[in-house]
């Protein structure tokens, strides 16, 4: 795994042609049928689209969960769809961070040993693991709430430990999958400044999953989906990229 | 990675307490049930052998007639005192050689009365059974030549007819002759057998031919060989002897039989060696219904976590490293079922040994046994839960409500 290494001018996420169906014959449905994107590193980038526009599915092949049925996808230059689902699994926990609708956090575990979590796959001994994973609860504003379990938190906390997790490892992406779609307004922006905060201060590529525009303001780049195409890519002004 | 993997696995438990501990409560008593059954199996072994030792050491016992299936003796005359004198002549390495004659009798103390087996003995009975009397004293020489109406008798005797007064002095009524007590056997209790070997009344055996039987008969010889002399040589050469004094022709067969107490012990003691090996094998059997049970909760684990195995997999976690996740899940909860069912077996048979009154034997190697069978189930029933968690597709996964 050498992905650190590629050279400078590589973009970070590379989509060559990528088309993706699903089953097979005439029951065959095609969620994606030849998109070209382009993200560099250190992007803000919010896709949106109806359902059904193939938003997720671009998001499932970033997130190097899902393979693409023709087409390329290069991550820092490596060829995704050659690698095996050994290979996939260790760039995701290498380079990847995910932030779910739903927050997946693991029920009746405390906030601090969801954090830890990726960081036992990293292998990271019990000391260090446990300090890197109590300042990701304090830089999303949860110092305190390290031993409270899922059930003990409100949605907008289990978004933050969600949060947490995703960066504790410093990924180079942080995947977010309508990160605000189950919070209200106000911890709504709470949880968009925060990523805007780790975009901007750590430098983490953000590519986000969204269909309020109010959230995809925060963004820096919106990509509109329609029928399995890049409808539109815009830039926003002043925004480098 | 094994480490951490165990600590996920630790902290999955600890999530669980409660189903963890249900779901181990098969392999609990699976392992619990073979120890104790082993150990009590090995201690009745034990114990048989022992009283059968109790018996007298090297005892031979000869009676007359032959083997002619399970429990039948075909007729044959009896021995006489003689052939106990020949024996005790003839052949070298004996302690003690001990004629008597025995029947079933009610014998009368006062307005109570018992049905006992008396028995006419020499004084070389004592010798040969290693008994001794517990009060009073054993027939002298005059009584044992004269044929004196006195007599022994067993504790069970002593309890039935005399409750707790003293007996020795008091006379007993035996058919018409009344019989002075002049001592008490030691209580030896149950025999292997089942029978009470307390339960009987002894005199001298010139009396009890005489006055009871009205003949010469010797029902039984028993003979105890010497220490250090083997069995199965002297039982060889009374059968050569016996076959020569009862004049029987060369190629028919000997119309007496010698027992060898060794190898009746050595028949119990296999009997119930065996007896162990099938119970055990049964408490095997509910090993191996835990282990299904270890699978079937597994399973139904997989499918309740699939989403969590989605996070884990989308965080980074490799098809091995859920393989092993669930794998070792499934071996620490079956070795902890393990332990708890050594502690529990160990308790319990401690207790059931004791109130059997049967000797607690510790057996290191059934313990061990039971530990790795009870962790190779883990292994054998978590795989196909663990393999199955392992290839979940991870989109699929994270879907999953």
């Amino acid at each position: 795994m050498n992905a650190r290494q590629a050279p400078l001018d590589t973009p970070l996420i590379e989509l060559i042609n990528v088309t993706k169906s699903y089953g097979s014959g005439s029951a065959s449905m095609q969620a994606l049928r030849g998109v070209n994107l382009t993200i560099h590193a250190g992007e803000f980038v919010a896709i949106m689209g109806a359902s059904g526009s193939g938003k997720s599915t671009v998001m499932n092949l970033i997130g190097c969960l899902d393979t693409p049925t023709t087409g390329s996808y290069r991550f820092k230059g490596i060829a995704v769809e050659q690698l095996d689902r050994n290979q996939r699994a260790q760039l995701r926990r290498y380079e990847l961070g995910f932030v779910f609708q739903g927050f997946n956090l693991l029920s009746r575990t405390s906030a601090l040993e969801n954090v830890e979590l990726p960081l036992i796959y990293r292998g990271l001994p019990n000391a260090e693991r446990r300090q890197l994973a109590l300042n990701a609860l304090v830089t999303v504003g949860l110092q305190g709430w390290a031993n409270h379990t899922p059930s003990e938190l409100s949605g907008g906390q289990q978004q933050r430990v969600a949060i947490a997790r995703a960066i504790v490892t410093q990924p180079a992406v942080l995947l977010a999958d309508e990160p605000t779609g189950n919070l209200d307004s106000a911890r709504s922006i709470e949880v968009m400044e925060m990523i805007t905060r780790f975009n901007q201060e750590l430098g983490i590529t953000v590519v986000m999953v969204t269909h309020e525009p109010d959230m995809a303001a925060f963004a820096s780049r919106v990509v509109h989906f329609h029928d399995g195409l890049v409808a539109s890519d815009v830039q926003k002004p002043g925004a480098s990229s | 990675m094994i480490w951490n993997t165990i600590l996920l696995a630790l902290r999955e438990i600890r999530r669980n307490v409660l189903r963890s501990f249900l779901t181990v409560l098969g392999i609990v008593i699976g392992v619990a049930a073979v120890i104790i059954m082993v150990t009590l199996g090995g201690g009745v072994t034990v114990k048989v052998g022992d009283q059968i030792s109790s018996l007298g050491s090297n005892l031979l016992i000869i009676t007359p007639g032959k083997r002619m299936g399970p429990g039948q003796v075909s007729g044959a005359g009896p021995f006489k005192i003689d052939d106990a004198t020949t024996i005790a002549r003839e052949i070298p390495g004996l302690a003690a050689v001990a004629p008597m004659s025995s029947r079933a009798m009610t014998v009368v103390f006062g307005n109570q009365n018992w049905s006992t087996m008396v028995s006419g003995i020499t004084d070389e009975y004592f010798t040969a059974r290693n008994w001794a009397v517990q009060a009073g004293r054993q027939f002298n020489a005059s009584e044992l030549r004269s044929g004196a109406a006195v007599c022994i008798i067993g504790a069970t005797v002593q309890t039935k007819l005399f409750g707790n007064q003293t007996a020795v002095g008091q006379r007993i009524r035996l058919q018409k002759i009344a019989c002075e007590v002049i001592g008490v056997m030691d209580a030896k209790g149950q025999s292997t057998m089942g029978t009470d070997q307390d339960d009987l009344v002894l005199m001298p055996l010139r009396t009890f031919q005489r006055r009871i039987a009205g003949n010469t008969d010797v029902n039984m010889i028993q003979v105890s060989a010497q220490k250090g002399v083997s069995t199965e040589k002297v039982q060889r050469d009374i059968e050569r002897l016996l076959h020569e004094l009862r004049h029987i022709p060369a190629n028919s067969e000997n119309d007496f039989n010698v027992m060898d107490m060794k190898e009746i012990t050595k028949m119990l003691t296999n009997t119930t060696k065996v007896l162990t090996g099938l119970l055990g094998a049964v408490a095997a059997v509910s090993l191996l219904v835990g282990g299904i049970g270890i699978m079937n909760i597994m399973l139904v684990s997989v499918t309740e976590r699939t989403r969590e195995i989605g996070i884990r997999m989308a965080i980074g976690a490799m098809e091995r490293e859920v393989l092993l996740q669930f794998l070792v899940e499934a071996i620490v909860l079956s070795s902890f079922g393990g332990l708890i069912g050594i502690v529990l077996a160990l308790g319990g048979s401690f207790a059931i040994a004791s109130a059997l009154s049967v000797p607690f034997i510790f057996n290191a190697q059934i313990v061990l046994i039971a530990f790795l069978f009870s962790a190779a189930v883990g292994v054998i029933f978590g795989y196909f839960p663990a393999r199955k968690a392992a290839r979940l597709d991870p989109i699929e996964a994270l879907r999953h409500e």
